[in-house]
């Protein structure tokens, strides 16, 4: 009973995280300033660490959660270096 | 390496033609029982010294290129040490070879190919060996007095030794190839002679056309080799060496021979190649002394000799050496004749007998090839030592312009003796060493001939080119040492050191002897020498001074008298003291040198250049892809089988994902043209889709480095970003607008090329996996290299030599973009600060309450805080990764980068300045420690007998962790990881350190740095 409410939670997580990556990337496209592009790749980068942890849980394998780690912990560095791009015209000072 | 019993210090009786039949027939097996690893024959001692003789001078050279460049005296004492040495085992292992014995000394190498490494001696080499050994000596001891203190001894002394050990290589090597190797050895350290006063361009000149013609002659002799092993079948020297008739009737013959004879004509300064040798006289005066007289150029005739029972006996052979020999005798005799510079009639008397050799060599006659082994000797006593003594001249007067020198006989009497016997032995003059071997020449080519062309050209020629000898000779002891006092020196001459007079001394003395009692001194030597290379059957010769009259003798006496008469006819054209000879002395070889170098480095480069080069990016592409997808195609095109739909089932989260990442990859590559910012977003959002996807399918090594990855190049690219030009602010730009011809093309062939690709990655992912190497992987991972992760175990263990390939190659990449950054200059319109800063900076200019770089300060507070913070959480991720990378996912390529991101965050957060003020990286010496480590760890196996890079990985008990595996591997992996740090990191810096560069520039303008460096600080 709990395996069957926890796969189906999982995978309606996984459609729904989908969906989200999916409107991200809708955004991502349309813009239509480049900020609002920055703030679709960090969600989008969001929304794939969260299914990267529901793929986890469903395989019940504990070392996908590495590469959730890895973008919980170094995607931001892409989105800082894209804001300050945009701010200051170049990355490194 | 046991041999049969034997009493110690018996030699072994072997002779050439059993050394021939024991290398070629089954005799080897009853003969030499040895090891897996060297043959020897001769006396164990004996053979056990060539390799030493060959490697201690390079040794030696390495040694005192260490010494600092004031270490003078010890640079001298070392060097002639390894001088010493080499001469006395030279003279010791006389004993060894004197009877015929050819000493051998093989290492296997690359014995599948034909490659051992051979040292051998027999007594030719011996003798070629002595001389450079004993010359050497004598060249350090002068060129101790001779270099100025503002000349590096150390780098002198380094080069001459390592040239000398080039040169004992030719001689001693018994392969074909290891002859090779050496000869181009020696050419590239000539040119580092001839070139050591690289600020003069005259030496920088001879140098390069030194180094070109030499070594275009050792392209040459590289092919020939080739060829001469091919036709025999073998690349050793022995066996070649046995092998003349075999050879000679050859069709490959006369190819082989051209080749051959094309690098010692190069290397021996023969016409047309001989404009070189006297260029090469901007060298320092003991390297003409030593390249010039006793080594690099008698190189040449030393391959002719040793080549001679294998090469001479055509009547090729004999019309082109012979010719060629006389060309260049009389050619180099007449032009040194008119020389204004002393070095310059030396080197033109070189010329000219090296000529005489290699005529000698040429006329296919036992008796001429004595006397060609005999001149080889006698020329390089004579001409060494008149070289040193016009460098003492130089050294004491100032100039070596015979026009400015006379009367220098009163000045410094003991020097101007010693020339002027050495130089009566470059004449020809009885009782000296030049006359005897001479003499010989004459006796050779007064013999009769059917050809009555020969019959003429040949001792007309001689007699000529000899008369000419007598005239120069003349006219360098007139000129320098008699006459009135010199008016035009600035200094008074004087004797030079004692002990600068000693190697003249010598020699000179070494002239008389042998002039006066051949048989006694050089006698037996030459006797040794002429053995090995004619055999058993030597033809009679006498070695004495006296013969009775006869046709040698005459032609002796008309050339000493006809020359005397010329030189004084000549006093008046030379009193009029003209740079070139007569008749030929518009023909300038050096400038047609010069205009074929242009011609073919530059015009027809250039031309070669336009024809086949672009330098625009499209076609560079169309063509690469192109061609490969025609290389996919042409397998492919019979059709591929059946195409199954896949047994997997349809996971909605994941087409989700392919929707998404699909879409950007189509999105960047439609926006990569006008909107390079959401292209390279896009380009994220693909990655991040492939990322996920390798999760999926149970890649989660993959997954982490391309993660890893992204993030990096993300970086990278808005680092690049900076300096492209901005786009320009036209109308409104629709890339599906215009359509042309070119670019439906391209949108074709990138159709293709992607589809063909899907097509072919569906195609071999929907088959099932050929049993190949991977089960093995898979089931030996744990066993055999102590890990889980087999990834990582492929990388540093089953796989690591080619892993410690890749990360040289990646440090190599990291240095040359560092190299090209270095250098680079943005565009135009991108050198300004971007406009955000111009805007904020007006901005806080503006308002009192803000200085320059308020705005950035503030906006990114909590930001960089933040990023700071996060350095030490990524440094201990780092970490993390790195060590468990063995048995699960990670590993120092990805560790690696993630400290490089750590790195980066700090410069991202702070800036450049603010950054190396508190952390100062040195990627150089991160990736040297790191190829060092992976490197040290990898030979470490060889201490345990191991090959190169095994691992060796056991259970270790840690105090507080317990039992963990540890791997040699690790430390390899260590090795990687400090490698791929420093590489990355150097590759960002390297474009960000551009964005100083370019704030100093727009800074200097008003006169003061001071806003641009509190920016930085803020």
């Amino acid at each position: 009973m709990t395996s069957t409410i926890l796969s189906l939670a999982i995978s309606t997580s996984q459609l729904v995280l989908g969906i989200a990556m999916c409107l991200s990337c809708w955004r991502l496209i349309k813009g239509p300033r480049a900020q609002d592009r920055v703030l679709a790749l960090d969600s989008l980068y969001l929304n794939a660490m969260l299914m990267l942890v529901t793929f986890g849980i469903s395989t019940s394998q504990t070392i996908y959660f590495e590469a959730a780690l890895v973008i919980g912990l170094l995607s931001f560095v892409a989105t800082a270096a894209l804001a300050k791009f945009l701010m200051r015209g170049e990355v490194i000072e | 390496m046991a041999f049969p019993a034997r009493p110690p210090g018996q030699r072994l009786p072997l002779k050439l033609p059993e050394v021939t039949a024991i290398l070629q027939g089954s005799a080897t097996i009853v003969w030499l029982p040895v090891g897996q690893t060297s043959t020897v024959c001769g006396t164990m001692s004996g053979v056990a010294l060539l390799p030493f003789i060959i490697l201690l001078p390079f040794i030696g050279a390495l040694a005192i290129w260490l010494l600092p460049a004031r270490a003078r005296s010890s640079a001298s004492l070392l060097a002639g040490a390894v001088a010493v040495a080499l001469t006395a085992s030279c003279l010791w292992l006389y004993g060894s070879v004197a009877d015929g014995t050819v000493l051998r000394n093989e290492l296997t190498w690359l014995p599948q190919f034909g490659l051992n490494l051979v040292a051998r001696m027999d007594g030719l080499s011996w003798l070629f060996a002595t001389m450079i050994a004993g010359i050497g000596g004598l060249i350090v001891l002068y060129a101790h007095y001779y270099m100025s203190p503002k000349d590096s001894m150390p780098r002198f002394l380094a080069f001459l030794l390592a040239f000398k050990g080039a040169m004992l290589g030719i001689v001693l090597s018994g392969n074909l190839i290891q002859i090779v190797a050496f000869w181009e050895l020696t050419s590239v350290f000539s040119f580092l002679l001839i070139g050591y006063w690289h600020h003069t361009s005259a030496a920088r000149d001879g140098a390069r056309m030194a180094l070109v013609i030499t070594g275009a002659g050792g392209f040459a002799l590289f092919g020939g080799m080739l060829l001469l092993g091919h036709i025999v079948g073998s690349y050793d020297l022995d066996v070649v060496l046995a092998a003349g008739d075999k050879v000679r009737s050859d069709p490959l013959y006369t190819p082989t021979l051209l080749l051959i004879l094309l690098a010692a004509f190069t290397k021996s300064a023969q016409f047309p190649f001989q404009f070189w040798l006297p260029r090469a006289m901007a060298a320092p005066t003991p390297v003409s002394a030593y390249l010039h007289s006793a080594t690099m150029v008698k190189a040449g005739v030393f391959l002719l000799t040793v080549f001679w029972p294998v090469l001479a006996g055509t009547s090729t052979w004999f019309w082109i050496v012979t010719y060629v020999g006389l060309a260049t005798l009389l050619l180099g005799a007449y032009s040194a004749i008119f020389q204004q510079d002393m070095k310059g009639l030396l080197a033109y008397s070189t010329v000219s007998h090296l000529g005489l050799i290699t005529t000698l060599l040429g006329m296919n006659s036992q008796l001429a090839l004595v006397a060609a082994v005999f001149h080889i000797v006698n020329h390089a006593t004579f001409k060494a030592s008149l070289f040193m003594a016009a460098g003492i001249i130089d050294h004491e007067a100032g100039t070596r312009d015979i026009r400015k020198l006379s009367g220098l006989y009163r000045y410094m009497p003991a020097t101007a003796t010693l020339a002027i016997v050495a130089s009566a032995a470059m004449a020809g003059v009885p009782l000296l060493n030049g006359f005897l071997s001479k003499e010989m020449f004459f006796g050779e080519t007064a013999l009769r001939n059917p050809i009555p062309f020969v019959d003429v050209s040949l001792p007309a020629v001689a007699i000529v080119a000899s008369l000419f000898a007598v005239t120069y000779s003349l006219r360098f002891v007139h000129g320098v040492f008699f006459g009135p006092p010199p008016t035009e020196l600035d200094r008074v001459p004087h004797e030079p050191p004692a002990l600068m007079r000693r190697p003249i001394e010598i020699l000179v003395l070494i002239c008389l002897l042998v002039g006066i009692i051949p048989g006694l001194t050089i006698g037996p030597f030459l006797a040794t020498a002429v053995k090995s290379v004619l055999g058993p059957d030597m033809p009679y010769y006498s070695l004495s001074v006296w013969h009775g009259f006869n046709w040698a003798l005459a032609m002796s006496l008309v050339a000493l008298a006809g020359g005397v008469i010329l030189f004084l006819l000549l006093q008046k054209y030379l009193a009029r003291g003209i740079e070139a000879p007569p008749f030929i002395g518009h023909i300038v070889g050096p400038r047609i040198f010069e205009r074929l170098l242009i011609l073919l480095s530059v015009r027809w480069a250039k031309a070669a250049e336009r024809l086949l080069g672009t330098r625009r990016l499209q076609p560079q592409l169309v063509l690469l892809v192109a061609v490969a997808t025609l290389a996919a195609a042409i397998p492919t095109l019979g059709g591929i089988g059946l195409l199954p739909l896949p047994p997997t089932t349809f996971d909605p989260g994941l087409a989700l994902v392919w929707v998404v990442g699909m879409t950007c990859a189509v999105g960047a590559a439609v926006q990569a043209k006008y909107h390079r910012l959401v292209a390279l977003m896009l380009l994220g959002g693909a990655g991040l889709a492939t990322s996920i996807t390798f999760v999926w399918y149970s890649a989660p090594d993959l997954a982490l480095t391309q993660l890893l990855v992204e993030v990096v190049t993300t970086i990278l690219i808005l680092l690049g970003l900076r300096w492209l030009p901005q786009r320009l602010e036209t109308s409104e730009i629709d890339p599906f607008r215009r359509f042309s011809l070119h670019r439906l093309r391209d949108l074709a062939l990138a159709t293709i090329a992607g589809g063909g690709i899907a097509l072919l990655s569906y195609a071999v992912m929907t088959r099932d996996a050929p049993d190949g190497i991977a089960r093995f992987l898979l089931e030996n991972a744990y066993t055999e290299g102590g890990g889980r992760n087999v990834v990582n175990v492929i990388l540093v263990d089953f796989r690591a030599f080619d892993t410690f390939g890749e990360i040289t190659v990646l440090g190599i990449v990291a240095l040359a973009t560092y190299a090209l950054l270095r250098r680079f200059r943005p565009a135009a319109d991108s050198i300004p600060r971007p406009e955000q800063q111009r805007v904020q900076s007006a901005f806080e200019s503006q308002r009192d309450d803000h200085k320059e770089g308020t705005i950035l300060s503030e906006f990114l507070y909590v930001p960089s805080v933040l990023m700071r913070w996060l350095f030490p959480v990524i440094v201990t991720f780092a970490a993390f990764l790195l060590l468990r990378g063995h048995d699960l996912p990670g590993g120092g390529f990805i560790a690696g980068i993630t400290l490089a991101i750590g790195f980066i965050l700090q410069y991202l957060a702070g800036g450049t300045r603010w950054t190396e003020e508190r952390l100062r990286i040195l990627p150089v010496y991160w990736i040297g420690t790191g190829l060092l480590l992976a490197l040290v760890t990898g030979a470490a196996s060889w201490l345990f007998g191991y090959p190169f890079l095994t691992t060796s990985f056991q259970y270790v008990d840690v105090p507080v962790l317990g039992r963990v595996p540890v791997a040699s591997a690790l430390l390899f992996d260590i090795g990687v990881f400090i490698l791929v740090v420093g590489a990355t990191v150097l590759m960002l810096i390297a474009i960000a350190h551009q964005s100083l560069r370019s704030a100093k520039r727009d800074a200097q303008p008003p006169g003061k740095t001071a806003p641009m460096i509190e920016r930085e600080k803020a």
